[in-house]
């Protein structure tokens, strides 16, 4: 099951990469609205990104890293008190 | 006179601005190597974000970038975009959100002793640093030679190019031996808010003078010279071109020191994910403008005399002159804010995977922060020397640097989730792939392209091969910890 999702998510990045250059307007030149359509294609591809990004980190975060069965164990560094920070978010 | 008096207050002004940022962030420090090097891994989302795209974008989005968008047109854009928006931000999680746990589980502060923990190996950790100073350092020179060119022509001789490349050296180890991490970072995260709202600044500026954008397209579609630029693809730009720049670079940045560090000084996961998640757009914001207006001078017809650059001459064509001095003092924060953070990971490799490994063993971890300092101001004022005597070789490696760091990046994702990797299988694929690449680079008996892809991703398949085949001859060494990039991993 895990492994399914892994491998979506893998497929879904090779796409993204993928298609980051639109290929299949190789040799085009058309313009819309003062940029050419390619360039177009492009700003609304890392758009599409951004977002896929995100729902990837709300839904899919950890996968293939994280090893979930102990993921609640505490980490064994020498200096716990550095630490505190840790699942806080300070900008 | 006037214009070279406003444009060195406006530089200076800027300069001190970012060192009254570093002694605040020098208020805040303790005094031990991992708050000097990683802010005791704090980070919030607004500074790893900006500190790692400023550190990233380096005088390349503000010259050379637009130099090669006015000669060649925008392509470099999509270029840009695959390999800073899509790849890297791929790896950021791949490589970064699984460094970051385990530096926050064992405390690494650099790759080296990342690699050298897991593969029980003082030589292999040795190896990476020392592979990553060879490659960092003609980096970091380029740096200044840069910021002394530029500083030169801005003033047009008033400053000449040793007293600027200098005075930038000077300055930044000032202030990185004062602030450390957190006032890089702070410093970083200004700079990159400067770069994006300057560029646009001026993007607006010029597109307002000369009629919009669709009347700048139009100058480039009907100059015999450049209607070549919107259609895509090129002589210049071809498919594997295209594909092994993107990917070399791509992978090449999350090896470099100051990149593949601040995978370690995020402060929790959530700054991890939202600085993954708005990555791409950040890149698309500044590349688009930077490289259209190089782009777009070349259908207006700017002029651009031999090794001179194209973007401040356009700025002086249409926008007043304290605004074309600003623009450079963005540039001139690009070339810092990259350079800063090289120095401090540059002495972070050296002090802590080849100095305290084979020198002195038993190192205080006050005595490590003063070394670091030091090691600062010796990386720095040896890279001046470099930019002032400009050595043959040099060159070659600062420019190679991003194919070269890319050279490490598959056996260390190996590293991290392949358990069947050996020790003698990483230190053969790591020492290969660097020789294969340096060859290139100096000797015709290396060729440097292959049926147009080039010896940087050929490199890269090759250490890939001999990381995984000697690894499969090979059994593992006693001291090789061979389970903990995989056991009880998670940050809750």
């Amino acid at each position: 099951m895990r492994r399914t999702e892994l491998g979506s998510w893998i497929a879904v990045a090779v796409v993204l990469a993928g298609l980051a250059v639109p290929w299949f307007l190789w040799g085009s030149a058309t313009v819309v609205a003062g940029l050419p359509v390619w360039l177009w294609w492009h700003v609304g591809w890392m758009g599409l990104t951004s977002v896929v990004f995100w729902v990837f980190t709300q839904r899919a975060w950890g996968i293939g890293i994280e090893t979930a069965e102990d993921s609640s164990e505490s980490p064994e560094r020498a200096d716990p008190e550095q630490r505190t920070t840790l699942g806080g978010d300070s900008p | 006179m006037r214009a070279v008096t406003l444009q060195v207050t406006i530089i200076v002004g800027y300069l001190l601005l970012a060192l009254g940022v570093g002694l605040v962030a020098y208020r805040l420090t303790d005094r031990t190597a991992e708050d000097f090097y990683l802010a005791s891994r704090t980070l919030g989302t607004v500074v790893l974000l900006f500190t790692t795209f400023a550190t990233l974008l380096s005088a390349f989005t503000f010259f050379a970038g637009p130099n090669i968008a006015y000669a060649q047109g925008p392509e470099w854009i999509l270029v840009m975009g695959l390999m800073d928006g899509i790849i890297f931000a791929v790896l950021w999680y791949v490589i970064g959100y699984k460094q970051w746990l385990l530096g926050q589980r064992f405390g690494y502060v650099t790759l080296g002793e990342m690699l050298g923990d897991r593969f029980g190996s003082r030589w292999l950790r040795g190896l990476v640093a020392g592979v990553s100073l060879l490659w960092l350092f003609p980096y970091v020179m380029l740096q200044q030679v840069g910021a002394g060119t530029a500083l030169e022509a801005l003033t047009e001789g008033a400053i000449s190019y040793a007293v600027g490349a200098g005075l930038i050296t000077a300055f930044m180890i000032l202030y990185v031996v004062v602030a450390g991490m957190r006032g890089i970072a702070w410093t970083d995260t200004l700079q990159g808010a400067f770069m994006l709202i300057t560029t646009w600044v001026a993007l607006l500026w010029v597109l307002a003078a000369v009629g919009g954008p669709g009347a700048a397209t139009e100058a480039l579609a009907s100059n015999p010279d450049t209607d070549g630029f919107l259609s895509l693809g090129s002589d210049y730009y071809t498919v594997p071109w295209i594909l092994s720049t993107a990917i070399t670079i791509g992978f090449g940045v999350a090896m470099f020191p100051q990149v593949n560090q601040r995978f370690f000084a995020a402060g929790s996961k959530t700054v991890l994910k939202r600085s993954f998640a708005l990555w791409p757009i950040l890149c698309v914001l500044l590349f688009v403008p930077s490289f259209m207006l190089g782009t777009w001078a070349a259908g207006l017809e700017v002029a651009v005399p031999e090794g001179a650059n194209v973007l401040p001459l356009v700025l002086a064509e249409y926008t007043p002159t304290w605004f074309a001095a600003l623009v450079i003092a963005g540039a001139m924060a690009a070339m810092m804010s990259s350079s800063d953070s090289m120095l401090l990971s540059g002495s972070s490799y050296f002090t802590r995977d080849l100095y305290r490994p084979f020198v002195e063993r038993d190192l205080s971890d006050r005595r490590e922060d003063l070394l670091a300092r030091g090691g600062v101001v010796v990386f720095a004022s040896a890279a001046f020397v470099g930019s002032l005597l400009e050595p043959a070789g040099l060159f070659e490696l600062g420019e190679a640097a991003f194919s070269g760091f890319a050279q490490l990046a598959l056996p260390v994702l190996l590293a991290l989730y392949w358990r069947k990797i050996t020790r003698a299988g990483i230190t053969a694929g790591v020492l290969l792939s660097q020789l294969f690449y340096i060859l290139s680079l100096f000797f015709t008996f290396v060729p440097g392209s292959y049926a147009g892809w080039t010896a940087g991703i050929v490199g890269m398949g090759l250490g890939l091969v001999v990381t995984v085949v000697v690894s499969l001859l090979t059994s593992p060494a006693a001291a090789e910890r061979r389970a903990i990039y995989f056991d009880r991993l998670g940050a809750d």
